[in-house]
Order: structure tokens, then C-alpha cells, then sequence
């Protein structure tokens, strides 16, 4: 099938498999290899990248279902050299080790922080339920996005964030 | 060249490693894409134990994009069998262990065949069309069913108990006899455990790729132990060592799951030598729970002796490890890594460890961050809980009053080691404040009174580790294949920049950061200025990379010892330079001067004097490189006081962690970041054995929990905020002093749980509930509370309760 998709910026236009997933298409077609694949079944959370400015796990969709949308990777979040302040945090806060999960995990808590903008420690904690790591207990993530709030007040999140009305829900 | 503005040994340095892996820019193995690669797959066993009657690739091999299929009679002549670096008995059994199955099958997903195709979809398309004809065999699951040898793994052993591992303190001159102990004690408790079957589940999941090009087999792997993997691959295939380059990449996790040299890693190689061309495999997460190797999994029989005042006089240990079907690196080790560490921080008299290592047709068992010692600790922590229950007595005072005082350090243990440092005095004064263990008391007392149905506990664990897998003779007494010194090597470069190369392998903790803190200290470089290479043979050309909590004791020593040379040999040079006495010369913030003059040069000339060689001493070697290897005479022993509050609903079973406080002593601390950092996820992971993880197999031997949708691995919603600190006692055994932090929050932490679940219900008559403590373990027992049978039924019957056992 021939899809065209706005991922981080550039349209690409291509022919796919209709079974092929969409985080296969990033990887493989388009060499986005910042975002990996974990889990075979929709748990880890790694393959988390945006789809219209809502986060999605990329292993549960097909490519086709991504015809005509725009998503944004980790690849995609720097601008003009300079770090997402959801980026900025981790790194301040040490919220990664290994940081096989950062991608996914990154992308999920920029999606929680355009829903609730002030988050207590909670709410981060179930808004990142389905995303894992196995590295860090958690507790400097949960830290990080709790920085980041504070650091995009009075909420922010890319433009993407912003403009794209809840369409997908995508898990 | 600027000198450091202040120390970076001890500064929260944020991460350097961090750059690429915040902005999707990193290398994991499964990113690579070579011209011309071809995509592995391997079809997997469904059944725990077979003979293989036929295979039949026809019409695989005809599928869209397939270039070959193998079988184990393909690969028979040629696979070899995969190492076991560790023959713990003279006598130990050992049976062959092919990577690709040819004849056998002995446990579930255990490698059958493969399928080489031009894409990963096409490779797994054909693995459906292979048909394998399987003669099933009786099943061994369980382990003190697996010893009584009614049906074997391997007929051709004639048993399933593979080795029998002994120290006994009256042998060994360490101590008395424990059975004159027993004999003489006013008080013996005995308890059975089981330590539950666990998944490392490190998130990257395994991939390889081999690239066979201009004569050299580059083989990329998401590993722990690039220099291993390449030794091992050179003696299963005889393809020489220099021919064969292994690259760990970023390494997404390991935790002990990746120290291993894989049935995969050697298939890539034989299939990219057959067909000449690169091949790739990477795995699924189902693959990867059916195959990689799980980790703890033993039955531990503990007796315990001691003196109506509470002193603890002996200490018997029987085991039983489950090695699963076959011998894989270190896997017989694993439990004796433990043998060491049951006694703990304690005195005792006597001490016996008995370990039996046994074959069940389950995936092999290996390392899993701790690797013997969580075992241990976690019994000698649940048996100091049930001495003070026995005794009526303070669970915290039972421990001070056996523990080695921080004066008697050094002190040679029961197990015949010797602790160098350590104060649990100071480490635990500082938990009880943090954590307010009187008022939790108090808020217990109430609660008890009160009969609320959401009842508190409190569980301690006063742990310590050894640390390091080193020295190397010790490694040598116990029948290791392997030494435990590191190395390293210095570059300096022309232009006053620094090459640091090591032979530790990080895959999360962050050497590329403490390492050049280190270097940086001790040149009086900038932390900028100095760069981390490692996880490439060809440019790290040895090492005994990373595992253990060995790292930064043993591999940054090596750095240390390093930086030392360059600096003994800039020093002369800087002598020669400034035409003084060399004893005139001092060294200071990266400038060497001459004392009591305003004469000096920077490291960064004396660099450059030495790179042109223009005018050097008389003999002198051109540059200021320098290699150093550094073999310790000690392990080390982190040790540190962990406690738990938990409220267990006591209608659902619901168990909820409501403070957890963990105080380290590590040694000496380069990088406080980095350290809590370990202990979080340290501890997140001995919370997951206590509360959440266990692989589980049906009655045929299928692995149940082969996704994480099955296998709990904890979800920050699981978990909660951890209040940790740190007392420090240096490590002597090293000049930075450092004692290892990798493991500790693992080893610490499960015990602390367990205990503290326990001490909230056992009012309720509980006495035992079997790891991992889920809801439905928790209501089971409290709904046979009074009832003597009940823990049978909590525990799943696997006799995680002695009859004789506990208090009503």
C-alpha cells in the first residue's frame, strides 16, 4: 500500500506491507532508529513516539494507520539544537541509566505533561504506567517530569502538543 | 591547559553518556544495517523435553526471500559445545550443550532451527513452515523431585544432581562443627525457603550481528563481556582470536542476563562463515524470556543455633540450585558465590554450606544482578527475623548483638573471608533516624489494638556483599576459568586531550562519566577533555569487563595505577625540562613546578615535549602512555542497614510499601548521582522478587510467564520513593577506596520486604508466605490464619514453612 507520512518534519512517501508495524517503518525504511522496539506485547512502552501530538506505542500499529498523520519522534524533539525541556530534565535529574526505555519514556511524559501541567508524584507514576525501565526504580523519572513541569510552565510541550485535538487514542 | 576547579572524585557530575541517548542518537546493536546483511531467525522448542524425530525445512526453504534453513545436523560437526567457564567439582557433570538442538530437546525454547532470509518478517514467515516431529519425554520441574533421580534430563549422566559443593567451617579451620552446635544449642530454628525462578528482563532485548568481510569477524552484540564473548568464540570454533573482533555497542541493560556467551552469538557466527556475508539476529521479548537465562531459583534449607540470650552459635546451609538444562558460563557458580555470604555480618561459632546443583528441563539459570548473594542474604535475614520471634525479642536488637563491631574490623568471618572495613553501627543509627522506627512501633501498637483491617510492618535487613569477582587466585581456588584483575590504558594526546581505555564494559552505569571524573582528578585535566573508550576488542584489547560490582573497585584502581605512570614519567620529563632535581618537582591542579620557584609547566607541555621527543633524558621512551592491570588481594564489602514499613491490606492482600529507607556504605563515592542512582534500581529490583516477579511453567514445562504481560516487571505506579543516604568506611583494598554499589539495593532490599510483610500479619498467625507476596499469597494466608496447615497453601506447597516452625 502507498502511504505518505510527516515524520519529525519531512513527508515521506512509500510503499509498505500492509502488515508491517509502524515502529518497523521507522526503524527499517527511515532509519529513525532513536525510537526501539522492547516488548512484543504493547507493555514496555519503548517504542512510544507521538501520532498527531498524542503518544501511541508504535509496535501496535500498523504503518498504513499512520497514512496521512504526522508524528514525532525522540529524534524530533530538539530544536534549533536545543533540548526539549522533557529532555533537559532527564538528563538533569539522572532519570536514565542504560537508557533503552528514555525514548519511549520521554515521549510518554511530554504526552502526560500536556494533559495535567503540574503533576504530583502520583500522577506521573500512573500517567507512566505502561512505559518501563528497568534501570532506575523510577524515582529520578518521576523527579524529571516534575522538573520539566516547572521548567515549561505555564505548560508547554512542543507545537504539536498544542493544536492537535484528541484524535487518536492509540494504546 | 585549565586546572580543575575543584575535586571531581565525589562531585554530581551529570551524565556524558546522556547526549545520545536523550536524543535518539545512540548505537544498539539491532540499529545496524550492513549491505548485503542477512536476518537470522530461530525457531524455538514448544516442548520441555523430546527427542527430535524429524525435521522437515522443505518448505521453508522454498518461502519468498529465504536463503537457507539449518538444522542441528547441519551444524552438528561444526556448533561444538557452548562453554561453562566454571567446573565447581572435579567431578562435576557437565552434559554437552549444542547452541542449535540436534537430536534432544531439554527445555522449552530451547534453538531447533534457523531460517536465513533477506528481512526479518520473511526469516519469521518461514519459520512457521518448518516442521518438527518431537518423541516427548517425562518432564523435570521440580527440584527435590529432579534429585531423586526417577527420570533424568540427561540418561547419558545417569542423574540429574550435577555437583555437590562443601565448606565447612570445622574442615576449613575457620571455625567449629556446626552439628556439635546444633547439639548444644538452647535454641535451633530450621526454615525452608524457595528462592523463586526470576527473569533479568534487561529492557534492550539480545541482538547480534556478524559481519565475516576482509577476513576478520566483527561480531556486534548487545553483551556484557565483549573480551569473554571473543575468547569463548575463538575456543568453541577454533576460528583464532585475532580473526575475531566483538564490539559491544550501547548496551541497553544487562543486570547479569548478558553475561553470557549465547547459543545465538555463535549460530550468527557459523551462519555469516557459511554464507559469507553479514547476519543479523535480534530477539523478541517472548524469545528472550524462553531462552536467556533466568536467574536465582533454589530450595534453601536453614538451620540456625543459638543461646536463649539471643547469640547466634551456628549455621547450617542446605541447598538446592536449579541450573536448569544445561551448564552455561558461570551457572554452577552462581549459588557458591553465595556460600560466603550466608553469615553475613554476623559471629558465628560454626558454619556448614552444603550446596546440590541440579538439572530440570527449564531454561538455564546464571548470573541475575546479586548472583548467589541475595540468596544468601535474604535467608540469613529472614533467619534473624525468626530467631527474634523464637526469642521474643527486638528484631534490630538480635542483630547488634551479633554483628562484627565496627573496632573488630578487619575480621576474618566464619567462611573464612576477611572484611576489611565496614561500621553497621554507624549505618544503622543513621536508618533508624531516617526512617523513625520508633514512632512506626508506635503506629503499629495502634493499629493492632485497634484491629484495622490495613495492618503495619516493619522489616529490616542488615546486609553485606563481597564485591569485586577478584583477586584471581581466589577466583583460581574456587575453580574459575578466569582472573579478576582489570585494566587500563592512558593515551596522551599531542594537543593535551586524553584517551582513557578500559576494560570494563558499561551497558547503563555511566564509567564514561566516573571515569573521566577520575582521570580528570588525577591529571588535573578538564572532566571535557577526557574521552571513555571501551566494548571494542580491537581498541580495548582486554579487559574482564562488567559484572559483579566489580567496575569501578577493580577497573578504576587500574585507571588510578595508570594515571599514576603518566604522571611518574611527566615528572622526570618535567624535571629535564625545568633543569632541576626531579625531587624539586611538585605536582599540583595539572601544572608541575619547581618547589619554592614560580617555575612550571602545564601536563600539557610536558605532553607535547614528550609527543615530539625533540629533547628527552637520556633513555627516555617518546609519549606519556602507560597501561595498567590491577589484581586486588581482597573483595569488597558494601554492606548497609535497609528498612521497610509495608500496610497489607488485610481484606485484599494488597501489599503497599509506605517507607523505605536504605542507608549504603559503598566506600568512598565518586559520583553521589550515579550511586543512588544504582541503589534505586538496585532496590526496585530485590522489591520485584519480593512483591511481583516469578517465572512460572505449567506441567509441562512451558514457560507461563514468557511476556511482560505475564512476568511483573514493576511499573513506576508499583513502586515508591525510596529515602536513601549513605555512612562510608573506604574499602583498604583499593587506593579510591571504593567498595561497589551495582548490586547492593538488590541484595539489600528483598529480605527487608518479606520481613516486613511478614511482621504486619504474623499477629494474625501467619508464618510464611512464599515470594513473590501478591495479593492472592497474602489473602490465602490470612485466610487459614490459626491454621498450622495454612502456609502450605500460601506457599503453593513448596515448603516455604516448617511445622515446627514460627509463633502463633
Amino acid at each position: 500500500m502507498h502511504i505518505s507520512v510527516n515524520v519529525d518534519g519531512v513527508t515521506y512517501a512509500d510503499e509498505v506491507e500492509p502488515r508491517l508495524l509502524l515502529v518497523h517503518y521507522l526503524r527499517e525504511r527511515l532509519g529513525k532508529t532513536g525510537t526501539v522496539v522492547g516488548c512484543d506485547t504493547g507493555n514496555c512502552g519503548a517504542c512510544t513516539v507521538h501520532l498527531d501530538g498524542h503518544s501511541i506505542k508504535s509496535c501496535s500499529l500498523f504503518a498504513v494507520q499512520a497514512n496521512g498523520r504526522e508524528i514525532t519522534t525522540i529524534e524530533g524533539l530538539a530544536r534549533d539544537g536545543k533540548l526539549h525541556p522533557v529532555q533537559q530534565a532527564f538528563h538533569s535529574n539522572h532519570a536514565l541509566q542504560c537508557g533503552f526505555c528514555t525514548p519511549g519514556m520521554i515521549m510518554q511524559a511530554i504526552d502526560l505533561l500536556a494533559d495535567e501541567p503540574d503533576p504530583d508524584d502520583e500522577t506521573v507514576r500512573k500517567g507512566l504506567e505502561g512505559n518501563l525501565c528497568r534501570c532506575t526504580g523510577y524515582q529520578n523519572i518521576v523527579r524529571a517530569v516534575q522538573d520539566a513541569a516547572q521548567r515549561m510552565k505555564p505548560g508547554a510541550g512542543p507545537e504539536i502538543e498544542q493544536r492537535t485535538p484528541h484524535a487518536v487514542g492509540g494504546e | 591547559m585549565t586546572a580543575t576547579a575543584e575535586p571531581e572524585i565525589g562531585k554530581a557530575r551529570l551524565r556524558k553518556e546522556d547526549t545520545r541517548l536523550i536524543t535518539g542518537q545512540t548505537r544498539w546493536t539491532d540499529n545496524l544495517q550492513l549491505t548485503g546483511m542477512l536476518h537470522m531467525a530461530v525457531l524455538r522448542s514448544p516442548v520441555a523435553h523430546a527427542r527430535i524425530t524429524n525435521v522437515d525445512v522443505s518448505r521453508a526453504t522454498a518461502m519468498p526471500g529465504v536463503a537457507l534453513v539449518l538444522t542441528g545436523e547441519d551444524l552438528a560437526a561444526e556448533q561444538g559445545s557452548l562453554p561453562c567457564a566454571w567446573p565447581i567439582t572435579e567431578d562435576m557433570k557437565a552434559p554437552a550443550a549444542p547452541a542449535l538442538a540436534v537430536d534432544r530437546v531439554n527445555f522449552a525454547g530451547e534453538a531447533v532451527a534457523l531460517v536465513i532470509a533477506d528481512s526479518a518478517y520473511h526469516a519469521a514467515d518461514a519459520l512457521s513452515e518448518i516442521d518438527v516431529d518431537y518423541d516427548e519425554l517425562p518432564v523435570v520441574l521440580d527440584l527435590e523431585e529432579a534429585v531423586r533421580d526417577n527420570d533424568l534430563v540427561h540418561e547419558d549422566l545417569g542423574t540429574n544432581k550435577s555437583a555437590t559443593w562443601v565448606y565447612d567451617s570445622a574442615e576449613a579451620g575457620s571455625g567449629t562443627d556446626v552439628e556439635d552446635e546444633i547439639a548444644s544449642a538452647e535454641v535451633v530454628v530450621e526454615r525452608t525457603f524457595r528462592q523463586q525462578r526470576l527473569i533479568p528482563a534487561f529492557m534492550e532485548p539480545r541482538s547480534v550481528v556478524v559481519d565475516p568481510a576482509a577476513g576478520m569477524f566483527t561480531v556486534w552484540s548487545a553483551t556484557q563481556i565483549p573480551h569473554i564473548l571473543r575468547w569463548m568464540l575463538s575456543a568453541v570454533t577454533g576460528i583464532a582470536e585475532h580473526k575475531i573482533r566483538v564490539i559491544a555497542p550501547d548496551v541497553g541493560g544487562g543486570f547479569g542476563g548478558k553475561l553470557q556467551v549465547t547459543p545465538e552469538e555463535l549460530l550468527c557466527l557459523l551462519v555469516a562463515r557459511r554464507m559469507g556475508r553479514p547476519v543479523k539476529w535480534t530477539e523478541t521479548r517472548t524469545e528472550s524470556m524462553l531462552s536467556a537465562h533466568h536467574g536465582r531459583d533454589q530450595l534453601q534449607k536453614i538451620t540456625l543455633a543459638a543461646r536463649r540470650d539471643g547469640t547466634v552459635t551456628g549455621l547450617k546451609v542446605e541447598l538446592l540450585a536449579d541450573m536448569g538444562a544445561y551448564l552455561r558460563l558461570v551457572t554452577p557458580g552462581v549459588p557458591i558465590l553465595g556460600a560466603f555470604m550466608f553469615n553475613a555480618i554476623y559471629k558465628f561459632a560454626a558454619y556448614r554450606f552444603v550446596c546440590t546443583n541440579v538439572f530440570t528441563n527449564k531454561v538455564p539459570t546464571d548470573a541475575y544482578r546479586g548472583a548467589g548473594r541475595p540468596e544468601a542474604t535474604f535467608a540469613i535475614e529472614r533467619m534473624m527475623d525468626e530467631l527474634a520471634v523464637e526469642l521474643g525479642m527486638d528484631p534490630m536488637k538480635v542483630r547488634e548483638l551479633n554483628w562484627i563491631k565496627h573496632e573488630e574490623f578487619p575480621f576474618t568471618t566464619v567462611a573464612g573471608l576477611t572484611y576489611d572495613s565496614g561500621n553497621y553501627e554507624a549505618a544503622t543509627a543513621r536508618a533508624m533516624e531516617l526512617f523513625d522506627y520508633d514512632g512506626l512501633r508506635e503506629e503499629q501498637a495502634r493499629r493492632r489494638a485497634d484491629g484495622s483491617p490495613f495492618q503495619i510492618g516493619i522489616g529490616i535487613s542488615t546486609f553485606t556483599e563481597m564485591c569485586g569477582l577478584a583477586p584471581s587466585r581466589v577466583l583460581g581456588a574456587l575453580r574459575y576459568g578466569a582472573g579478576g584483575w582489570e585494566t587500563a590504558s592512558i593515551r596522551m594526546l599531542p594537543t593535551g586531550k586524553v584517551e582513557v581505555i578500559t576494560g570494563t564494559s558499561p551497558h547503563g552505569q555511566g564509567h564514561e562519566t566516573v571515569w573521566s571524573q577520575i582521570v580528570a582528578d588525577k591529571l588535573g585535566v578538564p572532566f571535557e577533555d577526557v574521552e571513555v573508550l571501551h566494548g571494542d576488542t580491537a581498541t580495548s584489547h582486554k579487559g574482564m569487563d562488567s559484572y559483579g560490582s566489580r567496575s569501578l573497585a577493580v577497573g578504576g584502581t587500574a585507571l588510578v595505577h595508570a594515571a599514576d605512570k603518566v604522571l611518574a614519567k611527566a615528572k622526570t620529563l618535567a624535571a629535564h625540562m625545568m633543569e632541576c632535581d626531579e625531587t624539586d618537582v611538585e605536582f599540583a591542579s595539572g601544572a608541575f613546578s619547581v618547589r619554592g620557584t614560580s617555575t612550571s609547566r602545564s601536563l600539557g607541555d610536558v605532553v607535547l615535549a614528550a609527543h615530539v621527543a625533540h629533547d628527552l633524558p637520556e633513555g627516555m621512551e617518546p609519549g606519556l602512555d602507560a597501561d595498567a592491570t590491577f589484581d586486588p588481594d581482597n573483595f569488597s564489602y558494601p554492606h548497609g542497614t535497609h528498612l521497610c514499613a509495608t500496610e497489607v491490606d488485610t481484606e485484599t492482600g494488597l501489599v503497599k510499601i509506605i517507607r523505605y529507607v536504605a542507608v549504603d556504605d559503598v566506600g568512598t563515592v565518586m559520583n553521589p548521582l550515579i550511586v543512588d542512582g544504582q541503589v534505586h534500581g538496585g532496590l526496585a529490583q530485590g522489591i520485584a522478587q519480593a512483591l511481583y516477579e516469578e517465572a512460572t511453567h505449567d506441567e509441562m514445562g512451558t514457560l507461563t510467564s514468557a511476556t511482560l504481560a505475564d512476568y511483573l516487571v514493576p511499573s513506576a505506579a508499583d513502586l515508591p520513593s525510596f529515602i536513601t543516604d549513605r555512612t562510608t568506611t573506604p574499602a583498604t583494598s583499593n587506593p579510591l577506596g571504593a567498595k561497589g554499589v551495582g548490586e547492593a539495593g538488590t541484595i539489600a532490599s528483598t529480605p527487608a520486604v518479606v520481613n516486613s510483610v511478614l511482621d504486619a500479619v504474623r499477629h494474625l498467625g501467619v508464618r510464611d508466605i512464599e515470594m513473590p507476596m501478591s495479593p492472592e499469597r497474602v489473602w490465602t494466608a490470612l485466610q487459614g490464619r490459626g491454621d498450622p496447615g495454612s502456609g502450605d497453601v500460601a506457599a503453593g506447597g513448596l515448603g516455604s514453612i516448617d511445622a515446627q516452625g514460627g509463633q502463633e
